[in-house]
């Protein structure tokens, strides 16, 4: 017999966890399933809403005036402004005091590990110190066996696009040795502990050691890794010993400030109710008269069926695994939606590197309910897609992805939950 | 690359033949080196010498093609808990490539003549000690339970004095099986409850793979499993069997568990081809048979042993309405604190205790999170991964003392051990607290 919810949501990303909390909030009995552990340990932490609007060449300085002119099929054309607020709302209550931004509708700017600057509507604590729109001097400490962050090379980068400040980069040995290639999540754990050397602390030494490199900036910027579970305390104690501000920069994978989001989201889905279930796919579904009556779970070759009166597909697109592809098509797997792309692969590309790929918005159609859409025509009046399995956007290229996750699964969870 | 001319059209190759044999390679080239695994690896979190599951799998795979590399013996150090395997968004099979690189260090690199291969080929078949063990129960509990055995233990075998074996059951499950009359008594006892429940004519059969620890110490598991599958109609069949190879599997020595697996799977599949599904209390016995044996043999009939294999938890969480059966419940228990175990995380059925009893009376269930308890089977009981068994532990413990249950829940009975060790808590399995609340109440 199968498993019973009310709302039942399929992925464990930004949009799944959103649409789950949403619905629980609505008062749905909500069930989470997810295959694997989310893609946000590849995530940076931030939470950008929409950077740049198609043909801007400048980061856009108000994400909200932009949304009104987007083109029709973009998932926040379907969902208008207000979900992108009651979005970041849910967020801003999910994470509470670990993230800041929520003061002014505009874009904040921070510094990333290349030294570019991403435009972003939410930012972890720890990045705060290190906006770009602050006039105060920078330095930025890369670790020399941390491969992630070339400090002088992204304080270049940072001069070479006119910030409003100083920035100079200097590179440190850690107070610990670790082997060749050490994640980062060691470092992080060496300062949560702050475990002994012949010299001292960790974060003492490290402290020590910086400090000869320090001029008269008033705030250093040190590559992610201050940390996991005490980062806060980290921080705190370095910004004692060095006297100016402490801040991290966002990195890439494994991504120290993604994976506490992670928690941070995983803990309020629990705290709202939400029953999580992981480890196995969703790979089909039964349905009856346009509606869908169950799915199915592959739990290592045998099927287990997983019931509830609303769907919530929130999958992810090419990368999450939520858009298959194979030489022939691109389809959404677990439904078998379509997903509209040339017939003729080479055009799925760009030869450019940078240039505009069509894969990039590769998605499923929705209705402004969220409904996938095929031929004009819902395709089931219980399933509501969220997040970056629905088509119509780039979302790397506007600096769209969470928020576009957060107002997709906000609208999805809610309708799902209040229609049981 | 742009779209070629019409005349220059050619169709796409495959560079690699289709396989006949196990092939790692599609997995390995799945892995971007993201390096998510490596976040999760509770070793690598407190051996700074031990290189992550992205070295172990992907790199020692390709590092080794040639042929003119060895396997590095750091994957020795590995304690088999699959975390990595779970925590992998590309879908690489870090686990089985763990298998494949530690058996090969093992079989083509590891001195045979060495204190440590002699224990570990001991620890590997502990089936075997099991059983001579069990044979005179109160012997053996008091010659283990000596200082000067333990000590002499350590010194000889390594095997670390802190620990004391497990204390044998006076009376097998096994024994008590047949005592109790065997499969005819189960499935008399199953059709009378099947009769009581307006179930007549409904087919339920399940087929019980005990492994060693429910057979030689933790009957008591076992024997609430037998109680409460009865008494929700089940009949129960316990053929002969072998261990399941789970520590076969963690020291290296595949040959060795190629071997029991052909047994079980010959047994097992054909009590599946009589519509059997398949049953067990422990989820590393579970997950040997339902993840390992298809990922690393090529047995006939091994597939549908796989499919068939349940969690004894998850089974009835799938096909009996376990929430209707708990409303009526009235259960006074004291206050518990679940441990979810490693390998019921990679099948996808830890906490499924935690859910069904969230709302029962009488029930308070904490959980530790997501810790590994550092046993891992055979590992803790090496003298030289003694201490990163333990402080790979210390977060369980930790977790253990700020919940405010007094009894430890869960699947595993290495856990349980561990627990045992480290808290010194009573620990009850998850069959237990189900059978208080259905069978008893």
């Amino acid at each position: 017999m199968a498993i019973e919810d009310d709302v039942l949501v399929i992925g464990g990303g930004i949009a799944g966890l959103t649409s789950a909390i949403a619905a629980a909030e609505a008062g749905a009995r909500t069930r989470l399933v997810t295959y694997k552990q989310s893609t946000l340990g590849n995530a940076s932490g931030l939470v950008d809403v929409l950077g740049y609007a198609p043909g801007d060449d400048a980061p856009r300085a108000d994400p909200y005036d932009a949304i009104a002119q987007l083109p029709a099929e973009h998932p926040y054309s379907k969902v208008g402004a207000d979900a992108v607020r009651e979005g970041l709302a849910l967020f801003d209550d999910a994470v509470g005091d670990g993230y800041l931004g929520s003061q002014s509708e505009a874009n904040a700017l921070v510094p990333t590990h290349a030294g570019s600057v991403k435009p972003t509507a939410r930012y972890p604590r720890s990045i705060a110190p290190g906006l770009a729109s602050d006039d105060r001097d920078m330095l930025l400490v890369g670790i020399d066996s941390v491969t992630g962050f070339d400090a002088p090379m992204a304080a270049d980068h940072l001069s070479a696009v006119d910030v409003p400040f100083d920035v100079r980069g200097e590179t440190v040995r850690f107070p610990k040795s670790f082997p060749q290639d050490a994640d980062v999540t060691r470092y992080a754990r060496a300062l949560d502990r702050d475990e002994s050397t012949d010299a001292g602390t960790v974060r003492e030494v490290l402290a020590d050691r910086v400090e000869t490199v320090l001029e008269d900036e008033r705030r250093v910027g040190f590559t992610a890794l201050l940390g996991d579970a005490r980062h806060e305390a980290v921080r705190t104690e370095l910004q004692d010993w060095l006297g100016v501000d402490v801040f991290e920069v966002p990195t890439g994978p494994p991504s120290l400030p993604g994976l506490r989001l992670e928690d941070a989201l995983y803990d309020a889905a629990e705290d709202a109710g939400v029953r999580i279930t992981s480890g196995n796919p969703i790979v089909d579904y039964d349905a009856d008269g346009g509606r869908v009556e169950q799915v199915l779970m592959d739990r290592m070759g045998s099927e287990v069926a997983y019931e509830a009166e609303q769907y919530v597909l929130a999958t992810g697109g090419p990368v999450g695994g939520g858009i298959e592809s194979d030489r022939d098509v691109v389809e959404e797997p677990i439904f078998g939606l379509p997903v509209e792309h040339p017939g003729d692969r080479y055009e799925w590309f760009a030869d450019d590197v940078w240039g505009d790929h069509a894969y990039t918005t590769f998605g499923v159609d929705v209705d402004d309910d969220l409904r996938p859409v095929a031929d004009e025509e819902v395709q089931f009046e219980n399933l509501r897609a969220a997040g970056n399995v629905i088509g119509g956007y780039d979302f790397a290229t506007e600096k769209s992805g969470c928020g576009v996750s957060l107002a997709t699964g906000y609208v999805a969870g809610s309708e799902a939950g209040e229609l049981t | 690359m742009s779209k070629p001319e019409e005349s220059e059209t050619f169709d796409p190759v495959d560079l690699f033949p289709e396989a006949t044999e196990m092939d790692l390679r599609p997995g390995v080239d799945k892995c971007d080196k993201n390096s998510n695994c490596e976040t999760v690896c509770p070793v690598a979190e407190v051996n700074e010498d031990f290189p992550g599951p992205k070295f172990q799998g992907p790199e020692q795979w390709r590092l080794t093609r040639k042929g003119d590399l060895e396997f590095d013996e750091s994957v020795d150090k590995c304690l088999n808990c699959m975390r990595c395997d779970t925590a992998c968004t590309n879908g690489v099979p870090l686990g089985q490539m763990h298998n494949v690189a530690r058996a090969n260090y093992v079989d083509n690199q590891m001195n045979h003549a060495s204190r440590e291969f002699l224990r570990n080929k001991m620890l590997a078949n502990y089936g075997t000690l099991g059983k001579l063990g069990s044979m005179m129960p109160r012997i053996s509990n008091a010659v283990f339970g000596l200082g000067a055995t333990r000590w002499l233990n350590e010194k000889l075998l390594g095997f670390p004095s802190e620990r004391s074996f497990p204390d044998f059951a006076t009376q097998t499950f096994r024994g008590w099986w047949s005592d109790r009359g065997g499969d005819a008594t189960s499935a008399e006892r199953a059709r009378e409850a099947r009769e009581a429940r307006g179930e007549d004519g409904e087919d339920k059969k399940v087929a019980f793979f005990h492994g060693c620890y429910a057979n030689y110490h933790q009957t008591e598991v076992a024997k609430s499993m037998v109680r409460l599958y009865e008494s929700l109609g089940y009949e129960i069949a316990v053929p002969e069997q072998s261990c399941c190879g789970t520590p076969m599997f963690a020291n290296g020595m595949l040959e060795d568990a190629r071997g029991v697996a052909e047994g079980n799977v010959d047994t097992f599949g054909s009590l599946v081809e009589d519509g059997y599904d398949l049953i067990a209390t422990c989820t590393s016995c579970s997950m040997a048979l339902r993840k390992e044996y298809p990922e690393l043999f090529d047995i006939d009939g091994i597939e549908d042993v796989a499919s068939h294999m349940f969690d004894a938890v998850e089974y009835l969480r799938v096909n009996e309405d376990l929430e209707a059966e708990l409303e009526a419940a009235d259960v006074d228990f004291p206050a518990m604190t679940y441990h979810a175990p490693c390998h019921g995380e990679v099948m996808g059925v830890e906490g499924i205790i935690t859910e069904l009893f969230a709302d029962v009376d009488g029930v308070e269930l904490d959980d530790t999170g997501d810790v590994c308890c550092g046993l891992a089977g055979t590992y803790g009981w090496k003298e030289e991964k003694y201490d990163d068994s333990m402080e790979i532990g210390a977060e369980m413990f930790e977790a253990f003392e700020e919940a405010p249950g007094e009894v430890a829940l869960t699947e595993c009975p290495m856990c349980s051990a561990q627990i045992e060790h480290g808290t010194g808590y009573e620990v009850k399995h998850p069959m237990q607290l189900l059978e208080t609340a259905l069978v008893e109440s």
